[in-house]
C-alpha cells in the first residue's frame, strides 16, 4: 500500500476504523475493505449515480469522493435502510410494489438519490421529481415506474 | 402517468404478481460479478491500442513488472491462448472471418483493442502497471466510415483481404423488375441508422479460476449467454468443455452486448491458468465505450414503387452495414434480420434487398436491443411518411391500405417468414384514439400561439421474435441451435425446482416462471425455486436474446410442467385404484371425476413419487421432467406508437410531450413486467432518436466513450406514457405468447422522427436524421426558412 491513513468512519451507525490509501475512493472503501457491495459503480465520470449513499444526510456520488474526506463523518449505504426488524424502508417498499426496478444495478443509488429528493422536496411534482433524478442513469426502467415509486414513497413518508 | 395494478395478485398466468427477485435488490442484497471475491484473487487491467489502425512494433513492460503488486504483464506472445474466428455467423457459408487473437498479434484495428494484460494485487495497481506498459506503434491508414470502406483504394482493414466487404446478402424476388416498372411513381429515402453504444448500467466484468490440480476452469461473467461462452472457452483456452463452468451471477442488464463471447473472457481464464490464482476484470465506463460492442451502424436507401393511391407494388432496398473491425457472435446475421423485416407489416409481395457488410476500424457491432429490426422498422415507417406526404395521403390512410390483412394469416412474406397472427389496424385504432389523434390541430394551435412547433408522429411495427427454429438458424448459417431447456423437479415436500435455460438480466424470469408453476401445476407461486445462468445445474441452454425467453423457454417450462403433471396422474391412478382416464385434474389435484374426496394433491404426489414405496409397474421414482424445446416457427409481436413532440426553434430542442404505445405481444403472463419492459424499450428508442450516437474521428479515435458525451436518456427527458394492449395470441405454441423484450425499441424511433418531421413540414421539411439533437434541428430550421 502507498501512502495512506487511518480514517475513522461511521457507517450506517457501525464505527469503522480502516487503514485507507489517500486515493482511495469512498465506493472501494465500502467494497472492498468493509465489503458492502450493495453501492455500485456505473460510469467513472460522475454522470450515471449508481453510486450514490449519504454523507452526513446528504446524498453524493462515492465514486467522486475520497475516503479520506469521510474521516470523522456518517455514511448511510443501501444496506442502511431496512429497519432493524427486517423490514423494508418505504422507499424500498414502493419500488417493489411500483416495479421500479429491473435489473437492479442503479436502483441503491436511485433509492439514495431518491431519499434525498423527498428528504428536500417532500411535495415534488413528478416533474419536480424527473428533474431532480436527471443525475442517476436507468437502462432498463424508462423512469416511469421510478418516478412512481418515488411519489409513493414521499406519500408514504409523509403519512408516517 | 402511474400504473395502476389493481388486479388479483394470486400468483398465476396473467397476474400482475409483485416480483420475487425484488428484495434482494432492494436491500444492497444483489450479487453482480464484482461484488464475488473468491480467495487469493488477483485483478486485471488491459493496455489498448490507442490508435485506430496500427501495426505493434514494440511491447515494453519493464516498469509495469518493476511495479511492486504487479505480477505479470501478458501478451500474445505469453498468453496461452488459441486464436480462432470468435462468431458463430455465417450466412451463405462465404462471409470473410478474420481471426481475433486474445490480445492483438502484430496490428491493431481499432481502438480499444486489448493489446497486453497486466496482472496485480488490485485493481488500483493493475491499472498503474497499465499505464507503465510502454507499446511502440506504427500507425497505418484508418477508415470508420462503412459506405467509404468499399470504396475502390479504401485502406484494408484485414490485408488478407482485398476489399473491406464482409458479405453481401442479396433478395430479389421473381416479379421485382415487372412490378417496379409498373408502378406510377417511385419514391426515394436514404436513412441512416446511427452507431450506438448499448450502456447496460453495469459493465462487462469477469473472474477466471483455474484449479491447476484439476483442469477445471469456473468463469464468472456478466452474460446474456452462459452455455455459448462456455463453449467458446473450452476452445479458446484448449480444455475440455466438460471441465468448463459458467456462472453467471445477477446481471446489471445486458441489451444484447452481452450477448457475446468476449476476449476479456477467455484472458482472465488463462491469465489464471498462468499465474495459478483468480483473476478478476472489471471493465470501466470508458473501455466500454470501446470494447464492448456497438450497435446499428447501417445506412440504407429506399426506392419505394408506388400506385397513384398509393399502394406499394415494390420496394427496393440497399444497405451498406458497417459491422467494425470483426465479425462477433452474430454479427453478420444482425443485418440478416433486417432483410427479414424490410417490409414490416404491409404487403408487399415484390422486393429486392441488397445489405453489403464491411470491415472499417471501429468497434465490432452486433446485437443491440432490436438488433437488425429497429433498422427495418425505422427505415420503412419513415419511408411511409415520406410516400404519404409526397402522394398528398394522411399518415394514418397511407398504412391502412397496405397493411397485412386479419384474413391473409398465416402471411407467407417476400423475404421468407410466415407471420404467425396480428390485426394491424386494432393496433392502429386503439393508439390513435388512446392518443386522440383526431383532436391534434387543436394541440398544434395550441403550441404555435407560443412560438413552438408541435407534431405528431406514428409508427407501426412487427417485429420477428421467439428466436429461432433451429432448423431456421442452420438455413440462417447460424452454428448454434434455437430450442431451449428446462428442468421442472419435485420435492419430496412439494416445492418446486425449476431449472432453466434462459438467463434474466432483468427481465423478472423467476416471477413470470414461478406463475407458469402455479397454474399449470398448483405449485403455490412461493414454493417455486427458479434456477438459471450455471452451466453446471444446466444440461444446456441457448439464454436470453431476441425475445426468446417466455416464447421458446416459458414453452420448454409449460411442457416440462404437463410432463411432471402427466407423471403425477399414472401415480395417483395407482394409489387411487382407479384409471388414468378416471382421473380429472383440478388446478392442484388429481381427483377421481365426481368424487372430491377421492384425490391427491400435487404436493401428496411429489412425496409418494420421492418415498417411491408403491409405484405402478414401469415408472420411474421422483417428479421430475426435462424438456428441449425447439420452436416450430418465430413469433411476431405487433403495434403501434404513437407521440407528439414540440420543437424550440431558438434552441433546436426536441421535447417529447407524450407517448401512447399499444402492443400485441399474445397472451400476457404479467401485465407488470411487460409494461416494464414496453417503458424501458420505448425509451432506448428515444434516446437513439433524441440523443445517442456512438462517434469516431476519422482517424479512428473514438470521441464518446463515456455517459458524458455518449448521452443516454435521464428522467427529465422522458414523457409521461400511455401504454395499452392487444392480443392476438401466437398460434405456435401453448401459452400463445410472442415477447415483448424488444418491441418498443423497434416502435419508437420513427415514431419520434415522424413527429418532429410532422412538426417542421410547414416549413418543408421532409426527411431528419437521428439523433435529434438540438444543433441537428436548429440547423434543418435555418436551412429550411433561410
Amino acid at each position: 500500500m502507498t501512502m495512506g491513513q487511518t480514517i475513522t468512519v461511521t457507517v450506517n451507525g457501525t464505527v469503522h476504523t480502516a487503514e485507507v490509501e489517500h486515493r482511495t475512493l469512498l465506493v472501494h472503501f465500502l467494497r472492498e475493505q468493509l465489503n458492502m457491495t450493495g453501492t455500485h459503480i456505473g460510469c467513472d465520470t460522475s454522470t450515471c449515480g449508481c453510486c450514490t449513499v449519504h454523507l452526513d444526510g446528504d446524498a453524493v456520488l462515492s465514486c467522486s469522493t475520497l475516503a479520506v474526506q469521510c474521516d470523522g463523518r456518517e455514511v448511510r449505504t443501501v444496506e442502511g435502510l431496512q429497519a432493524a426488524d427486517g423490514s423494508l424502508h418505504p422507499i424500498q417498499q414502493a419500488f417493489h410494489e411500483n416495479h421500479g426496478l429491473q435489473c437492479g444495478f442503479c436502483t441503491p443509488g436511485m433509492m439514495m438519490a431518491a431519499l434525498g429528493i423527498i428528504e428536500q422536496q417532500p411535495n415534488a411534482t413528478d416533474d419536480e421529481i424527473r428533474a431532480a433524478l436527471e443525475g442517476n442513469l436507468c437502462r432498463c426502467t424508462g423512469y416511469q415506474n421510478i418516478v412512481a415509486s418515488i411519489r409513493a414513497a414521499a406519500d408514504q413518508m409523509a403519512r408516517s | 402517468m402511474a400504473v395502476d395494478y389493481t388486479t388479483q395478485t394470486t400468483g398465476g398466468i396473467g397476474d400482475a404478481v409483485l416480483r420475487k427477485e425484488d428484495r434482494k435488490f432492494v436491500t444492497g442484497e444483489g450479487r453482480y460479478v464484482d461484488d464475488l471475491k473468491l480467495p487469493g484473487m488477483l485483478h486485471a487491467a488491459f493496455v489498448r491500442s490507442s490508435f485506430g489502425h496500427a501495426r505493434i512494433t514494440s511491447i515494453d513492460a519493464t516498469a509495469a513488472l518493476a511495479l511492486p503488486g504487479v505480477h505479470a504483464v501478458l501478451t500474445h506472445a505469453t498468453l496461452p491462448v488459441e486464436t480462432g474466428v470468435l462468431s458463430a455467423s455465417n450466412p451463405g457459408g462465404d462471409v470473410r472471418h478474420p481471426e481475433q487473437a486474445i490480445l492483438a498479434k502484430e496490428f491493431a484495428r481499432y481502438v480499444g483493442e486489448p493489446v497486453a494484460m497486466v496482472i496485480a494485487d488490485d485493481r488500483y495497481l493493475a491499472r498503474d502497471g497499465a499505464d507503465l506498459v510502454h507499446v511502440e506503434y506504427d500507425p497505418l491508414p484508418v477508415v470508420v466510415d462503412a459506405e467509404q470502406a468499399l470504396e475502390p483504394g479504401a485502406p484494408l482493414v484485414h490485408a488478407e483481404y482485398d476489399s473491406n466487404l464482409v458479405k453481401t446478402l442479396e433478395h430479389v424476388t421473381d416479379g421485382f423488375d415487372d412490378a417496379m416498372a409498373k408502378a406510377s411513381k417511385v419514391i426515394k429515402l436514404r436513412v441512416d441508422n446511427q452507431r450506438l453504444t448499448p450502456s447496460a448500467m453495469e459493465t462487462r466484468g469477469c473472474i477466471g479460476d483455474w484449479q491447476e490440480a484439476t483442469g477445471e476452469v469456473t468463469l464468472y461473467t456478466s452474460t446474456q449467454v452462459a452455455h455459448f461462452v462456455r463453449t467458446f472457452v473450452s476452445i479458446v483456452c484448449g480444455t475440455s468443455e466438460a471441465k468448463v463452468r459458467v456462472v453467471t451471477p445477477d446481471v446489471g442488464g445486458g441489451f444484447g452486448a452481452k450477448l457475446n463471447t468476449y476476449r476479456e473472457e477467455f484472458a482472465v481464464c488463462a491469465a489464471s491458468h498462468v499465474v495459478g490464482r483468480p483473476v478478476k476484470w472489471i471493465e470501466d465506463r470508458t473501455e466500454a465505450g470501446v470494447a464492448t460492442i456497438h450497435g446499428r451502424a447501417q445506412v440504407q436507401y429506399y426506392e419505394a414503387g408506388v400506385t397513384d393511391e398509393g399502394r406499394i407494388v415494390a420496394l427496393k432496398f440497399d444497405a451498406v452495414q458497417n459491422n467494425g473491425a470483426y465479425n462477433m457472435l452474430l454479427t453478420p446475421s444482425i443485418s440478416h434480420l433486417t432483410l427479414f423485416m424490410v417490409p414490416g407489416l404491409y404487403d408487399i409481395q415484390d422486393i429486392s434487398i441488397r445489405i453489403r457488410q464491411t470491415f472499417t476500424n471501429t468497434t465490432p457491432t452486433d446485437a443491440y436491443r432490436g438488433a437488425g429490426r429497429p433498422e427495418a422498422t425505422h427505415g420503412i415507417e419513415r419511408l411511409m411518411d415520406a410516400i404519404a406526404d409526397d402522394l398528398g395521403i394522411d399518415a394514418v390512410e397511407i398504412r391502412r391500405r397496405n397493411f397485412i390483412q386479419p384474413d391473409q394469416f398465416p402471411y407467407s412474406s417476400a423475404t421468407g417468414l410466415v407471420y404467425d397472427s396480428g390485426e394491424y389496424e386494432m393496433n392502429l385504432d386503439k393508439a390513435l384514439e388512446l392518443s386522440d389523434y383526431a383532436g391534434f390541430a387543436a394541440r398544434r394551435a395550441e403550441s404555435e400561439a407560443n412560438g413552438k412547433y408541435r407534431g405528431i408522429g406514428l409508427s407501426t411495427y412487427v417485429e420477428v421474435c421467439g428466436l429461432a427454429p433451429s432448423a431456421v438458424t442452420a438455413a440462417l448459417g447460424i452454428g448454434a441451435p434455437g430450442w431451449e431447456h428446462s428442468t421442472v423437479r419435485l420435492h419430496p415436500t412439494g416445492k418446486a425446482t425449476v431449472i432453466t435455460g434462459t438467463s434474466p438480466h432483468g427481465q423478472g424470469h423467476a416471477t413470470s416462471w414461478s406463475q407458469i408453476t402455479q397454474t399449470e401445476l398448483g405449485i403455490p407461486f412461493e414454493d417455486v425455486e427458479v434456477i438459471h445462468g450455471d452451466t453446471a445445474f444446466q444440461p444446456y441452454g441457448l439464454g436470453t436474446y431476441g425475445s426468446r425467453s417466455l416464447a421458446v423457454g416459458g414453452i420448454a417450462l409449460y411442457r416440462s410442467l404437463g410432463k411432471v403433471r402427466e407423471k403425477a396422474r399414472e401415480l395417483a391412478a395407482h394409489l387411487l385404484e382407479c384409471s388414468m382416464d378416471d382421473l380429472e385434474w383440478t388446478g392442484s389435484s388429481w381427483q377421481v371425476k365426481g368424487s372430491p374426496d377421492r384425490a391427491k394433491t400435487i404436493q401428496e404426489l411429489a412425496y409418494a413419487g420421492w418415498t417411491s414405496a408403491s409405484l405402478p409397474e414401469g415408472l420411474e421414482p421422483v417428479l421430475e421432467a426435462t424438456t428441449f424445446h425447439d420452436p416450430p416457427n418465430f413469433t411476431f409481436p405487433s403495434g403501434t406508437h404513437v407521440c407528439e413532440v414540440e420543437i424550440d426553434p431558438d434552441t433546436g430542442r426536441v421535447e417529447v410531450l407524450n407517448y401512447t404505445a399499444v402492443d400485441d405481444c399474445g397472451n400476457v403472463i404479467n401485465p407488470l413486467i411487460v409494461d416494464g419492459q414496453v417503458h424501458g424499450g420505448v425509451i432506448q428508442g428515444l434516446g437513439q432518436a433524441l440523443f445517442e450516437e456512438t462517434v469516431y474521428s476519422e482517424d479512428g479515435q473514438m470521441l464518446t466513450p463515456t455517459l458524458v458525451e455518449y448521452l443516454v436518456p435521464s428522467a427529465a427527458d422522458v414523457p409521461p406514457m400511455t401504454l395499452a394492449r392487444t392480443v392476438t395470441p401466437s398460434p405456435s405454441n401453448p401459452l400463445g405468447v410472442k415477447g415483448i423484450g424488444e418491441a418498443g425499441t423497434i416502435g419508437a424511433s420513427a415514431a419520434i422522427v415522424n413527429a418532429a418531421v410532422d412538426a417542421l413540414s410547414g416549413l418543408g421539411v421532409r426527411h431528419i436524421e437521428m439523433p435529434m439533437q438540438p444543433a441537428r434541428i436548429w440547423n434543418v430550421i435555418q436551412e429550411a426558412t433561410s
